[in-house]
């Protein structure tokens, strides 16, 4: 069970030269076996969230749980993909997938199994010996999966791990993140600039306001998932909704940082 | 992996070559028995090598490898742990900077008058300054780690001890090679330096005294010596980073 329940969470941080209120008591909900896309004008706190629903950054005020326990720190079935997908570059793609079974000490044997089965199922099966810079673009990003795969992870909390990728490697990976949803049927939680991506993967799709962020709307989406649901009507109806909501929020216009 | 091996060894055979007809004609032109032609000082190597070259040169390279060793042994872990500890950090960095750029060298008689004339004091003058070569540069390479890389083994529930050990000791792995291999020169100077000053061991110490004896070729067949023990330790790191590091020489 991997519920996800935040409520009034704000958090203030650091930054460089001044204090950032980066979420302003934002409540949320994911039911378990929920995908959801989190969209936003730049900057607001969509990061944030996912650290500090990952366990990694700590609220200043709210309470985050998931499966009903409250979040303290890294739970072990959660996995987090970052833009750049967090691979380290000085081990192997199976050592890679491996990792999170190498830290929770998982028998070698054992780990190499099921990271090399994580592995076959994101279709780089042949590149088990390759370096991550060896690999492209996408098939990193199949790397990142395939750890969070190979950990059994029953949320997957990804912070925009396609937008480094061109159009047909990310359409191909939309693909496979919607497939693994499917039959995993993990909780789902992808944060995300484009709005296609968001009506193509997300059950609802939550628009936040601009920083300290909170839910500014919730657009239920049903449709996603269903076979050619990109080519309907519903799809660009849904897309066209963001635009609007988007542009309310001001993520179209260009205001100075 | 032959091929590149082969093609480096053809390499260092034309480096010689250039080396060796640049020191004759050097040698030609100077012509001073301060500077014999290769051919006698490579026959005056050769001869001397077992005798009295041989022992002077295992002597020289304990010395240095054994102040190495220690100063990686302490100055690595202490760096890396500075790097990503910002409150130690904060207290320490600045003793480190202030100390750094101190030409320790200088240290050479108060390490004579506290540790004799034996292997000690040339060991700690030189573990002294490569100490803090690899300080400097093993803080600033666990400084410059990706947040991002940090953050998603931390998210798999890495403890501080896993972290350093699978994203903080890998990421700083070939900056403190290339720092090794840049102290690894200076040494070899200090160590030929502390030679000369005490002690009746070592090849610098072979190479002073030669030179005193007004024995060109013995003189030279030392300095050959000392080049040597340079060359076989650049090497030898050369080997280790190759080994430890293989992710860095695979291409996009």
């Amino acid at each position: 069970m991997a519920a996800v329940e935040a409520r009034d969470v704000s958090v203030t941080y650091e930054g460089v030269d001044r204090r950032v209120h980066a979420l302003g008591g934002l409540t949320l909900e994911l039911a378990d076996g929920e995908p959801i896309a989190i969209i936003g004008p730049s900057g607001c706190g969509k990061s944030t969230l996912l650290l500090a629903i990952a366990g990694l950054l700590r609220a200043d005020e709210g309470s985050i749980a998931v499966g009903g326990e409250p979040v303290t720190g890294p739970r072990l079935r959660t996995a987090l993909i970052l833009q750049d997908f967090g691979l380290l570059p000085w081990k192997t793609a199976l050592r890679n997938a491996a990792l999170g079974l190498e830290v929770r000490r998982v028998p070698p044997a054992e780990r190499r199994q099921r990271a090399a089965e994580a592995l076959s199922r994101v279709g780089l099966a042949e590149f088990a010996t390759a370096y991550p810079a060896e690999l492209s673009g996408g098939m990193r990003q199949r790397l990142a999966l395939a750890r969070a795969i190979a950990l059994e992870a029953d949320l997957l909390l990804m912070d925009e791990p396609l937008s480094a990728l061109d159009a047909l490697t990310r359409e191909d990976l939309q693909g496979l993140l919607l497939e693994l949803w499917r039959s995993r049927g993990h909780t789902q939680a992808l944060v995300t600039h484009s709005i296609e991506e968001a009506v193509f993967l997300g059950r609802r799709i939550v628009v936040l306001t601009p920083r300290p962020g909170r839910v500014s709307a919730v657009v239920e989406n049903p449709g996603m998932g269903s076979e050619g649901y990109r080519d309907t009507e519903a799809f660009y109806e849904r897309c066209a909704t963001l635009r609007r909501l988007l542009a309310a929020e001001g993520a179209f216009a260009e205001v100075p940082r | 992996m032959s091929g590149s091996l082969g093609r480096r060894a053809l390499g260092y055979l034309a480096a010689l070559a250039i080396l060796l007809a640049a020191w004759e004609l050097a040698a030609l032109a100077i012509a001073s028995p301060a500077l014999p032609p290769p051919t006698s000082a490579l026959a005056d190597f050769a001869r001397l090598l077992v005798p009295a070259l041989l022992p002077n040169l295992l002597v020289s390279a304990y010395r240095v490898l054994a102040a190495v060793a220690i100063a990686s042994a302490v100055a690595v872990p202490l760096g890396l742990v500075l790097g990503r500890t910002p409150r130690a950090d904060a207290v320490f960095a600045p003793a480190v900077f202030l100390l750094y750029p101190v030409p320790w060298v200088v240290l050479l008689p108060v390490f004579l008058v506290l540790l004799g004339i034996g292997d000690a004091p040339k060991i700690a003058l030189i573990t002294v300054i490569v100490f803090f070569q690899l300080l400097v540069t093993s803080r600033d390479a666990a400084k410059a780690i990706p947040p991002s890389s940090v953050l998603s083994v931390r998210s798999l529930g890495a403890t501080r001890a896993q972290v350093f050990r699978h994203v903080v000791v890998p990421a700083a792995l070939p900056d403190i090679f290339t720092a090794l291999r840049i102290a690894s020169g200076t040494a070899i100077a200090v160590l030929f330096l502390s030679e000369t000053v005490a002690g009746t061991s070592g090849l610098g110490w072979y190479i002073v005294d030669a030179w005193g004896r007004v024995a060109y070729g013995d003189m030279f067949a030392g300095i050959i010596a000392l080049a040597l023990l340079g060359v076989a330790f650049y090497e030898l790191l050369e080997a280790a980073e190759l080994w430890l590091t293989p992710w860095t020489r695979v291409g996009r």
